[in-house]
């Protein structure tokens, strides 16, 4: 079947560009000539522009920006601003935190000071970014669900960066910035504290996180697969038979008994991606602070199992 | 036709892309050993290239026959025979030779030996000669716990090298800007001691020192006590030893723990506890043996950043395997190192400064430039 055939297809109609739809406070608010660009096309719409930046996402991105050269900065000066060595150790460079012995208060600089700074101008950053995404939804009459979903990440971010560090008194138990760096402290965070995997909140994180993943997979064929009938209309199908909404249901509800709707669908997929980062927040606020030890823990609650002694005998040497 | 060749293109980029997710590794040639309660993953896997590689270098010198005990003592015949002085001629010239082929077998004699003067003691290897067969016989007679009934001989170590491969010295890593630019704290750059990890590189001065860094930093109880001195960043140290045992044994987290919980010693391979009694050895070496060196030695033998002495750590003996030279039992031949003995009322007979270096050493050294 050629393409164009189906109503959900990739072809692009060069057309001129349209403005959008008018809000209640004018258009004054779009700037720039909107052009089409080929390659965007290919995985998105082809039209670039107009945009609205705005107080707010102005003053994020050089927020953003300044957290950014922080960082960057920094990361030069750990390899003495050689170039070649900054760009061979890019992912290995990181920017720690304060070192325990100053606790929550204000360190110097070159001890975690810059860590704070850097730290500082990335929330702002991102709550601005929120404000922005809250707005730019209010201003065209939508539903401010994108908002709190990004909401619940920055909340992740935030139990990471300061929630935690602040319940536990201690800035140098928070996350550094960097690429390897980063990693290596999730790692020592699930050694300091006995083993993550048997964090329950974290069980759910990845269960969520996981399930988002499937659902993600079912929505999209199932919506490019009805596509030839007109998938897209999904409300205005439902209520017959033999549609695109129609067939997708049946082909879940004979496939496993049971099949979410066209409404339920984005519900699902919504609180799966949320609640990833919302309980992941919670099991990284418990860690340190209500349990230290999560494979203890577990065992206490019958969460893990225990297994039959396969090395009898082995003893601390340190009596 | 154009679908063909669409299905052509999908079918080698997938190709491709799952050959760059594998690191261009195939999967073949690679064992797993069953290490603990089935289904837990507790296993050992060994990759065969890699096995052969690091016993590329392994060739054990053939053995001479056993010498005739009776006789003059060394100590009594020759001059300057410090440490095997009880040792009759016979035993004692076995072993010279047996050093020359285990340490320095292109260099021979001369590498510890002033030329036409054996007694001579202007020579800084002699020294250390001296200091390493006394550490031989500690390691054998007071370390079982670690070394077991194989204990070590000087090749276990050097297998053939002057100095032995794997030895280390203090390092900073490269020179960071000073001022008010943030410090790297020990870690974040491609860590040579720590598998190329950006975990904190210097572990060896942090653990295998005096003064050691706590590595038991997780907590014994499921909930918070009164008091913790131990902090996240701790156990950052802790695992860059790990990484440094896992690369010098060839071994994994699950050859001594049971991962579910680390500390927990009840549910740990046995290996577990051999390994601690490896900490303090390897501590006790460089506290006792090697740090004391330090005058000794020439300023190219001494550590570029803190001018410390090479020291030893897990790699210096097991040199990737988890048991070194693969448990040849090769003291059951030498049973004179056991028997190493500092004379009482020893005095050299020359008493000058003994950093000379050695000529064989200087050559070496050139040819390795």
């Amino acid at each position: 079947m050629a393409e164009y055939q189906n109503i959900f297809n990739r072809v692009q109609v060069q057309a001129e560009p349209e403005a959008g739809v008018p809000i209640e406070r004018g258009n004054r608010e779009r700037i720039g000539k909107p052009t089409l660009v080929y390659w965007f096309g290919k995985i998105g719409s082809a039209q670039l522009g107009p945009i609205y930046l705005g107080w707010t996402g102005l003053l994020s991105i050089v927020f953003g920006l300044t957290a950014i050269l922080i960082i960057g900065f920094n990361f030069l000066a750990q390899v003495n601003y050689d170039v070649i060595q900054f760009i061979r150790q890019l992912f290995w460079l990181g920017l720690e935190p304060p070192q325990p012995e100053y606790g929550l208060g204000i360190p110097p600089l070159q001890e975690g000071g810059w860590w704070l700074m850097a730290g500082f101008f990335l929330t702002t950053s991102l709550l601005l970014w929120w404000v922005r995404m809250y707005r730019r939804a209010r201003a065209l009459e939508l539903g401010t669900h994108v908002a709190w979903a990004f909401a619940s990440a920055i909340f992740l971010f935030l139990c990471l960066g300061f929630f935690r560090p602040v319940l536990m008194g201690d800035w140098s138990e928070a996350v550094p910035f960097g690429i390897f760096p980063h990693l290596d402290w999730t790692t020592a965070f699930s050694l300091k504290y006995g083993n993550l995997y048997y964090n329950p909140f974290h069980m759910l994180s990845i269960a969520f996180l996981y399930g988002s993943a499937l659902l993600f997979a079912m929505h999209g064929a199932t919506v490019l697969a009805v596509g030839r009938y007109g998938g897209e209309r999904e409300i205005e199908q439902i209520t017959d038979r033999g549609t695109a909404s129609d067939r997708a249901a049946l082909f879940w509800r004979w496939t496993m008994g049971f099949n979410a709707t066209m409404e339920s669908i984005h519900r699902w997929a919504w609180w799966f991606a949320v609640l990833v980062p919302v309980t992941g927040g919670i099991g990284i606020l418990l860690t340190g602070t209500v349990v230290d030890n999560w494979y203890l823990w577990a065992i206490d609650h019958g969460v893990a199992p225990s297994y039959p002694d396969v090395h009898p005998g082995v003893e601390d040497p340190v009596k | 036709m154009k679908t063909m060749k669409r299905k052509v293109f999908t079918a080698a980029a997938l190709t491709g892309a799952a050959i760059m997710v594998t690191g261009c590794e195939l999967p073949v040639g690679v064992e797993t050993d069953q290490k603990g309660y089935r289904g837990l993953g507790l296993e050992q896997v060994t990759k065969r290239h890699l096995e052969a590689r690091k016993r590329a270098d392994m060739e054990i010198p053939p053995v001479e026959g056993p010498a005739s005990s009776s006789g003059p003592k060394a100590g009594d015949i020759y001059e300057n025979v410090e440490v095997l002085g009880d040792l009759s001629i016979g035993e004692f010239n076995r072993l010279m030779n047996a050093i020359t082929a285990w340490v320095a077998p292109e260099e021979g004699c001369n590498y510890c030996h002033v030329p036409g003067n054996f007694a001579d003691e202007n020579i800084y290897t002699k020294i250390v000669s001296r200091n390493m067969l006394e550490m031989t016989k500690t390691i054998n007679t007071e370390w079982d716990a670690h070394v077991g009934q194989t204990g070590v001989t000087c090749y276990t170590c050097h297998m053939g090298n002057p100095v032995p491969e794997n030895i280390w010295y203090e390092d900073p890593g490269m020179k960071q800007a000073s001022g008010f630019s943030a410090q790297r704290m020990g870690q974040n750059l491609a860590g040579d001691n720590v598998a190329s990890t950006s975990l904190p590189n210097d572990v060896f001065s942090a653990f295998l020192q005096e003064d050691p860094k706590n590595l038991r930093v997780t907590p014994r109880t499921s909930l918070p006590g009164p008091e913790d001195p131990d902090n996240l960043m701790d156990a950052e140290w802790g695992y860059g030893l790990m990484i440094h045992f896992s690369k010098a044994l060839g071994a994994t987290c699950t050859t001594c723990h049971n991962t579910n919980n680390f500390p927990d010693w009840g549910t740990s391979p046995v290996q577990r506890v051999t390994a601690w009694h490896g900490i303090e050895l390897v501590r006790m070496l460089n506290v006792d043996y090697l740090n004391p060196l330090q005058p000794v030695y020439p300023s190219n033998r001494l550590g570029v950043a803190a001018g410390d002495a090479p020291k030893a750590n897990c790699a210096t003996c097991h040199n990737g395997l988890q048991l070194p030279l693969d448990g040849a039992p090769m003291l059951n031949d030498y049973p004179e190192l056991n028997r190493v003995e500092r004379r009482e009322g020893w005095t050299p007979a020359q008493d000058e400064a003994a950093t000379t270096e050695a000529k064989a050493d200087v050559a070496q050294d050139a040819a390795d430039a």
